[in-house]
């Protein structure tokens, strides 16, 4: 994840290298060629997509930020996408293609791309290659993630204060760290504002599976839950929520249909302002491989409009939060807190590191349920 | 504690999309007919129900919609199979990646729009559950007390009996198939119309694999396929249950379960089919086998 | 009226010519489509079907066809024997998946060890899970009369749990921060399945793809074996009294073609997959049905059938990058490629005569 330890990273990079293929090599020279008269050309710039463009969520998101470059650069840049290319076998191929096709640069969206986006940038030393949440870079490889919990904080208050029966459900996807961040940053931002609060967790094994969501949102809901946060990515468990009327956040993308209720605000990824900035520096020829983890300040996680259903004392509430952690006034994860098995995490006012973040993987002291494994 | 009358409405609506695409798959296999398309016909109903309800602001009408689109979706499957003589198996596959890539090509435009909803029915369940409910009587019913139910096993069992008997085999299969598309395409309907109120690309996620199991579950009965849908449902809904109550459950052991349990029952009943000699199965004789008059 | 007459002996020119005709059905119907979607159904049908392999980037692109299709043909030629002898195994995917996991678990095992002996064992292995994955079904039916059809089925599901269940329990890779997926065996030079020779694409896969053509092409037509396969396929009755046995038959069948998915697996997961994740199973095992259908079970019509497919994947996908075209636009092509070729069969199996009235 984010911020990696670049031990392993740089010794991949060189044994792909060391894979460097005559044949393809002799291709690059024809997008190598390209920049030396392309002074006029339009910055070529591609992206590879794990699922549709129209899944409404994730991949939506990405292809959002596609269409915010294309509107801020106007001809000087041309985007083209490969969509639904699965993990795994087929990735290094669309990767190259994309690469084959004269694209000068090009976003690797989806985690499971990380090994090929190495290999192929092995082979193209002149292709700038961007990965979205994976923890591998190289010279011409940088990476990009968001710091959703940032996200997570403004809606766990939300949920927190908004919840009557003092219980708060979390349908999860994968017990990996991003997720695991941000049950725990919900769960600790709704404590803070309700000591009462419970926090459910369902894991769906899935990022998106609709009847799986409504099913998790259902279960939640018969255990007494009446605010759901998720981390899927389908409209499914807001649509229960308003057969039931109960509330829940947007993910993914804004979800603005399901408002003002039970949508009552969301968290979602804001691409277009990553996006944005890395084609303008590779313009103007500032471009480094970075290990990038944008936040709210950043403009990369955003925040959706919290809706009139929400208190109004409330909603100054979140939007204050909202604002001291853009700021870099506060950060979610600030001591004292303990790990569910008692022992200290982070003592009174210590915060934690990027290091402790992106291997997490342990619950926060309060949430009952066990981690699974 | 889990309130177990709370937990069986859940059952109730999450196995409606499988209990009606498995409905719809058992008459097509009690007529000979194996066709391995339901989540192409599935995902046909979810868009084309989706497309309607939202035109027409009328769920009923979406879901009168998904059941047209189904049968039509299946009838180049029919045509293959009935007329042309194809192997039902690669048919049925070609039927599955056509249905996908259709919905995803023309669904392009209901793509962030929402459905009208409607009010539920008794108990809070929507009419579609119960009409799914009502269906498994029905289709016994049919099955196993009607002329024209009896036609139909008469020509699963043994096409050729049935032929010479003066019964149009092909006719009746074809009627099998488009009702199996009708009732797969209000399953998938559900998944959109009535769960998700939005339409995705690939939003039924493999349900329609998930009711040819059940078929087999239910040793081709109506009854064996309320079960079947209650068993493949309930598992999913009872382990996000317990986990909502906080109980670790091991999700990817229990999510094989009724798979397996799928196997013991076919080989249980091919086990006193083969041994007793006695009509243990209901699995009809020619499911899967082309059939042609001058043979 | 129209009357169909069955075939005793079909021409070997209408053979190899409806496999063609389904492809310019194909062309037209979906040039239909493109058209009625707005784009220009010329330029769409010379990016799928042309351009792969005489395009701009061909270089490229020819030697990933190889990639592509070598899983494919791998398996399809296992299916098909099967097929001829009215075996139906439509749960490669499960023994693709099984053969996967069994040999990814020698190397995972063996890590970091440099020896010789891993790669040939994680042959052996995934071939030898892919056997047991598929003999399960062989020996339900043998023992108890279940369907294979529905067993291999199945068991496809149970193996895809069984992966999701590796991914992110027993085989996570323990410095892969929790993220799931197993160690990368690209990596793992003891265990990796490289390109051999430089720029053809070519790896072990393709050469065991190569070779299991041969093999079965052998086995159909000039072994005993084949010939049995191929009585029983025809004429079941006759086959049995003339000593074949059908339990045998299912057991051969049911295990050559697990073998052959389960090395399929094993292939692509040292190779162009890398890593076991829970999405190591991508559909090889389904499309490979489609596969030998399109080759008419033949091993030389699988050869080329796999290389038509991998043709329809790498030129959606430039399709997409050049067109625009969407994604999905694959599918339907596969799908109706598919329809149209089961529909042309017709023609070999059948003569089309005029009834005469009585």
């Amino acid at each position: 994840m984010p911020c990696a330890r670049r031990a392993g990273t740089n010794r991949e990079a060189s044994m792909n290298r060391r894979n460097l293929i005559a044949s393809v090599a002799a291709m690059t020279t024809i997008s190598l060629a390209l920049p030396s008269w392309a002074q006029d050309e339009p910055l070529k710039v591609g992206f590879i997509y794990v699922g549709p463009v129209s899944d409404g969520g994730w991949t939506y998101q990405h292809d959002q930020g596609r269409l915010a470059v294309e509107q801020e650069f106007g001809d000087r840049v041309e985007t083209t996408y490969l969509e639904n290319v699965p993990e795994g076998v087929d990735a290094e191929r669309a990767l190259t293609q994309l690469a084959l096709a004269g694209n000068d640069v090009i976003y690797a969206t989806s985690f499971g791309y990380m090994d090929a986006v190495i290999n192929v940038a092995a082979k193209f030393p002149d292709v700038k290659f961007e990965h979205n949440t994976g923890y591998k870079r190289a010279d011409n490889v940088g990476t990009y993630d968001g710091r959703f919990y940032e996200g997570r904080a403004v809606t766990g208050t939300i949920a927190g204060r908004m919840t009557k029966s003092n219980k708060i459900g979390y349908i999860a996807t994968f017990p990996i760290p991003e997720v695991i961040q941000g049950i725990n940053s919900a769960y600790i931002h709704a404590r803070k504002v309700n000591p009462d609060v419970e926090m459910r967790v369902v894991w769906a094994y899935s990022w998106f599976d609709p009847a799986k969501e409504a099913d998790a949102a259902n279960a939640l809901m018969a255990e007494g839950v009446d605010v759901i946060l998720q981390h899927t990515n389908s409209t499914a468990p807001l649509a229960q929520l308003q057969k039931a009327g109960k509330i829940g956040f947007g993910q993914a993308s804004d979800m603005a249909s399901f408002a003002p209720t039970p949508r009552v605000s969301s968290v979602y990824n804001n691409w277009g302002a990553h996006y944005v900035k890395s084609v303008g520096r590779i313009l103007d020829g500032t471009w480094k491989p970075e290990a990038i983890w944008g936040g709210i300040g950043d403009g990369i996680v955003a925040i959706g409009e919290i809706t009139e259903a929400v208190p109004a004392e409330v909603k100054a509430e979140a939007e204050a939060l909202r604002d001291k952690i853009a700021a870099g006034e506060y950060h979610p994860f600030t001591g004292p807190l303990n790990k569910a098995d008692g022992s200290v995490w982070l003592a009174e006012g210590q915060t934690a590191t990027d290091e402790d973040l992106s291997g997490m993987n342990f619950y926060v002291e309060g949430i009952t349920a066990e981690l699974p494994q | 504690m889990i309130d177990p009358v709370a937990l069986f409405l859940m059952l109730l609506t999450a196995s409606t999309p499988i209990l009606f695409a498995a409905l719809g798959e058992l008459v097509a296999e009690r007529a000979g007919v194996l066709n391995l398309g339901v989540e192409g016909m599935m995902i046909t109903g979810a868009l084309a129900g989706f497309a309607a309800a939202y035109h027409s602001g009328n769920p009923v009408l979406g879901f009168a919609a998904a059941a047209l689109a189904g049968a039509l979706i299946a009838l180049p499957f029919a045509v293959l199979t009935q007329f042309l003589l194809s192997n039902q198996v690669a048919s049925g596959l070609a039927l599955t990646l056509f249905g996908l890539g259709l919905a995803a090509l023309f669904g392009k435009p209901m793509e962030g729009v929402k459905a009208p909803t409607m009010a539920p029915g008794p108990l809070g369940l929507h009419w579609i559950v119960w009409l799914g409910l009502l269906m498994v009587p029905l289709i016994w019913w049919f099955l196993n007390r009607s002329r024209a139910g009896l036609i139909l096993r008469g020509v699963g069992e043994n096409h050729d009996a049935a032929h010479a008997l003066g019964y149009d085999v092909r006719r009746v299969r074809i009627a099998a198939i488009a009702f199996g598309g009708a009732m797969a395409g209000i399953g998938g309907a559900f998944i959109s119309v009535a769960t998700v109120l939005q339409w995705t690309e690939g939003m039924t996620a493999g349900a329609g694999w998930i009711a040819l199991a059940i078929v087999v579950f239910s040793n081709w009965t109506a009854p064996g396929v309320l079960a079947g849908a209650w068993l493949f449902g309930g598992v999913t809904v009872l382990q996000l249950r317990l986990q909502a109550a906080g109980v670790r459950v091991p999700v990817q052991l229990l999510s094989m379960a009724p798979y397996l349990a799928t196997i013991v029952v076919l080989v249980a009943i091919s086990a006193r089919q083969k041994f007793s000699r006695r009509a243990g199965s209901t699995a009809p004789g020619s499911l899967g086998q082309d059939f042609h008059a001058l043979r | 009226m129209i009357r169909l007459v069955p075939r005793t002996d079909t021409p070997a020119l209408l053979q190899g010519s409806t496999p063609v005709l389904a492809v310019l059905a194909t062309m037209l119907a979906g040039g239909l489509l493109f058209a009625i979607m707005g784009y220009d159904p010329v330029t769409a049908i010379r990016t799928i079907f042309w351009d792969p392999l005489f395009g701009p980037a061909a270089s490229y692109s020819r030697p990933q066809l190889l990639v592509k299709a070598a899983p494919l043909i791998l398996i399809a030629s296992g299916l098909a024997v099967g097929f001829r002898a009215g075996i139906w195994n439509i749960g490669a995917e499960g023994q693709y998946i099984i053969g996967a996991i069994c040999g990814a678990a020698v190397a995972l095992a063996a890590y970091p060890a440099p020896e010789m002996w891993i790669f040939p064992a994680m042959v052996i292995a995934g071939a030898a899970g892919g056997w047991a994955w598929g003999m399960i079904p062989a020996l339900l039916r043998n023992w108890f009369g279940a369907s294979e059809i529905l067993v291999s089925l199945m068991l496809v599901y149970v193996a895809q749990r069984i992966a999701a269940w590796m991914a992110f329990g027993p085989m996570k890779n323990p410095e892969g921060f929790g993220m799931p997926g197993s160690r990368n065996l690209q990596q793992y030079p003891a265990a990796a399945n490289p390109e051999l020779i430089v720029g053809t694409g070519a790896h072990w896969g393709v050469v065991a793809a190569v070779l299991a053509v041969l093999a079965t092409w052998f086995l159909m037509s000039r072994h005993i074996r084949g010939f049995h396969i191929r009585a029983a396929g025809t004429a079941p009755r006759a086959a049995r009294f003339a000593g074949v046995k059908p339990e045998t038959l299912v057991a051969f069948c049911l295990g050559l073609s697990g073998a052959l998915a389960g090395m399929a697996g094993l292939f692509e997961v040292a190779g162009p997959a890398g890593q076991i994740t829970d999405k190591i199973g991508v559909g090889y095992g389904f499309t490979a049905i489609i596969v030998a259908f399109l080759g008419r079970l033949h091993p030389l019509g699988i050869l080329l059938a796999g290389l038509l497919l991998a043709l329809t994947y790498i030129g959606g996908e430039l399709a997409q990058l050049t067109l625009n075209l969407p994604g999905a636009t694959v599918q339907v092509f596969q799908g109706m490629l598919l329809f149209f070729l089961l529909g042309f069969d017709l023609l070999t199996r059948y003569r089309i005569t005029r009834r005469i009235a009585a």
